[in-house]
């Protein structure tokens, strides 16, 4: 019988067996952040132990961080501390920091694969959710608790079990103007936040093999958010053709040899999954989050759903959401005007994605009384947007130029929505609070997030009236 | 870690489905670099007004429930983020189980390495529990990991799965980290062979 790439992957780092307990599983990336990292670096020093591969191990700074006036010392002492406590436990142990001032900081989901670092096959971990971005490469890549971190840094190993896997079969075309945020979230939409608690992903079809990196990225990103321990896409001529000049890419004939390889990384046709589901994505339109998550989701043309439908338990979770949020049944979404427009994120925060929200800008100004924030996802992004002037065209709009890091989407550096604060954010979470207190978020594209910024509501992006000028690639 | 063989305690009913880990323990709590202390913070944004002040119709700040060290709750409990300071609060607090329907993949997983047993339990029961808490508020169980049974007072006995390994893990308060370094031999050899194409 034959493999899916999720069980190649494995049995490929599989160090050792033992019965009855789960497998010992090579780690082949660590990526470190200052969040999850310091009582894992306590727990080492505490017992005595090394960082056992910290050649396999690479720290930036992403959550805490301020995004303006780095060069002051931080408004939070606290964050202060903890980014200081990363630097010396970076210094200690041996381990590369791209520090704040570091040209390749930036979101550690940002980075890797910019650099070249996340590549197909390998097994990727990080102290963070939203690992699973990487499996856009074809790779096993999911997030761990600080106590497996410490584990990680002192034996380069996970004690796993293996998940159940799920093939999620994208039919038909992703229709023009609908982006693969829009794609991740009819899907989680369609089946619910917790559908895939248990399982790795494969997400595959024709739709799929269409998306660009950055694209495949974005829906890898969002697996936890349908429960997904991890979710992957097989490498493909796509994503040669990404990692073939990226820093850390093998060259000449390394790069043969492990291209080679690379093109073995798929799911044999005879291959098992747990489950297998089949999502037609020809009739995917923009979506907007009413609820606190994921899950609660419509076209942009829709309503917020009327509760009748709804069991009585759903429709209690309904309720208590739509309190939340400040929103009846029934509310038109295009009639839900937007105080706060966040644009960032491992979600959204890549380039094309800033591509993406400066051609809807181009040419607009953001409304009256509307705080807008782009916020790169790392520094190479905001250099790179910044070279083809992308940076001018939110700055002449109104928009406010952030230095890079995750910023808004989890708010823990000062940018943070105020109470009651209705926020369109390209990031991943809606939860109760998740980007300020008693704040209101709504998932969205990147398009569609900038274009609520001009129009201070949410608006069908499909229809925009795209103004040319300089500068603007799409 | 704390091994835990058998807990008796007061059950606190959260009735919510879908507690994420942001509720359990919201961000800005995040920033501190200790393990311990993050008892004071569980559920803050629910169980402390804005001026600071309890929010006395949150179920944590009512008695009996001050002193629950069993969480009774719903779907999909711990979803969301990584972040172990969610079961580090929930330890902290004093609670040693969680009773729900469903949990999310990481936090399940790190509630073992916390010394939190994390029950799953049929909808059906679950609701039968609420029912049991709301007739009576002091409502007490024995939890058993040992039997791999939850048993009352008044004879209830109800059989719960686990996985042999976290059970193990757990009865003896295992020190993973321990266990996989006695494996290093395999992981060196693993790593002759192991071909990666970068280095740091």
């Amino acid at each position: 019988m034959g493999k899916t790439l999720y069980e190649k992957i494995w049995d490929r780092h599989v160090v050792a067996q033992q019965p009855e307990q789960p497998d010992i599983l090579y780690i082949d990336l660590h990526l470190v952040h200052e969040v999850t990292s310091p009582q894992a670096f306590d727990g080492l020093r505490q017992a005595g132990r090394n960082v056992r591969r910290p050649d396999r191990t690479l720290a930036t700074m992403d959550h805490s961080i301020p995004t303006l006036n780095r060069d002051q010392p931080f408004e939070d002492e606290v964050a202060q501390k903890q980014v200081e406590a990363l630097r010396k436990n970076c210094e200690d142990f041996g381990i590369k920091l791209f520090d704040l001032f570091h040209k390749q900081q930036g979101i550690v989901h940002i980075i890797a694969p910019e650099l070249g670092l996340t590549q197909p096959g390998q097994t990727i971990v990080c102290g963070d959710s939203h690992t699973a971005t990487h499996g856009a490469f074809g790779t096993l890549a999911f997030g761990i608790g600080t106590s497996e971190v410490e584990h990680v840094l002192a034996t380069q190993t996970l004690k796993q079990s293996k998940s159940k896997t799920m093939a999620i079969e994208f039919q038909g075309q992703l229709p023009t103007g609908a982006s693969a945020k829009d794609l991740i979230l009819a899907l989680i939409g369609r089946y619910g936040h917790d559908f895939a608690t248990g399982y790795t992903i494969e997400y595959r079809g024709e739709a799929i093999r269409k998306l660009s990196m950055e694209e495949r990225m974005t829906v890898c990103n969002m697996s936890i958010e349908i429960g997904a321990r991890a979710g992957m896409i097989a490498p493909d001529d796509t994503t040669f053709a990404y990692l073939s000049d990226k820093p850390y890419a093998p060259e000449g004939d390394q790069w043969e040899q492990a291209q080679a390889e690379w093109e073995n990384l798929f799911s044999d046709v005879d291959a098992v999954f747990d489950k297998v589901v089949e999502f037609d994505c020809s009739k995917v339109e923009p979506q907007v989050t009413w609820g606190t998550n994921p899950g609660m989701v419509v076209s942009v043309n829709g309503q917020v759903p009327p509760l009748e439908d709804l069991s009585l338990e759903q429709r209690k979770i309904a309720e208590s959401a739509l309190a939340y949020m400040g929103l009846e049944p029934g509310v038109r979404i295009q009639d839900i005007e937007v105080d706060t427009v966040f644009i960032g994120s491992c979600t959204n925060g890549r380039i094309e994605d800033l591509r993406e929200a400066a051609a809807i800008v181009n040419g607009y100004s953001v409304k009256d009384g509307i705080r807008a924030l782009v916020v790169p996802g790392s520094q190479a992004v905001k250099a790179q947007a910044e070279s083809e002037n992308l940076d001018r065209i939110f700055i002449d709009a109104g928009f406010e130029w952030r230095e890079a890091g995750c910023s808004m989407c989890l708010g823990m550096n000062p940018d943070i929505a105020k109470p009651g604060d209705r926020v369109a954010s390209t990031s991943n979470r809606n939860f109760e609070g998740r980007q300020g207190r008693q704040s209101r978020s709504h998932l969205v594209s990147p398009a569609m997030a900038a274009a609520a910024a001009i129009t201070g509501r949410f608006t069908d992006v499909r229809g925009w009236p795209l103004r040319t000028g300089e500068g603007v690639t799409r | 870690m704390k091994a835990l063989k058998t807990h008796t305690g007061t059950l606190m009913p959260l009735d919510r489905a879908n507690v994420d880990t942001d509720a359990i323990i919201p961000k800005q709590f995040l920033k501190r670099i200790e393990k311990r202390g993050y008892g004071q913070f569980l559920f803050y944004d629910w169980r402390f007004n804005r001026d600071g002040t309890e929010n006395e119709e949150f179920i944590l700040n009512r008695e009996p429930y001050r002193n629950a060290t069993i969480l009774l709750t719903r779907d999909n409990f711990g979803c969301g983020s990584s972040r172990e300071h969610a079961p580090w609060a929930i330890e902290d607090y004093g609670f040693r189980v969680i009773l729900a329907s469903s949990f999310a993949d990481i936090f399940y997983n790190n509630c073992f390495k916390n010394g939190i047993l994390p029950i799953r339990l049929p909808k059906e029961q679950i609701e039968e529990l609420f029912s049991k808490v709301a007739a009576q508020p002091e409502y007490t169980l024995t939890v058993d990991l040992e039997l791999q049974e939850i048993r009352d007072s008044n004879g209830m006995t109800k059989h719960f799965e686990v996985d042999d390994y976290r059970k193990h893990m757990l009865l003896e308060g295992m020190d993973e980290i321990s266990a996989t370094i006695r494996h290093e031999e395999q992981i060196d050899a693993f790593e002759q062979q192991h071909r990666l194409y970068y280095s740091l």
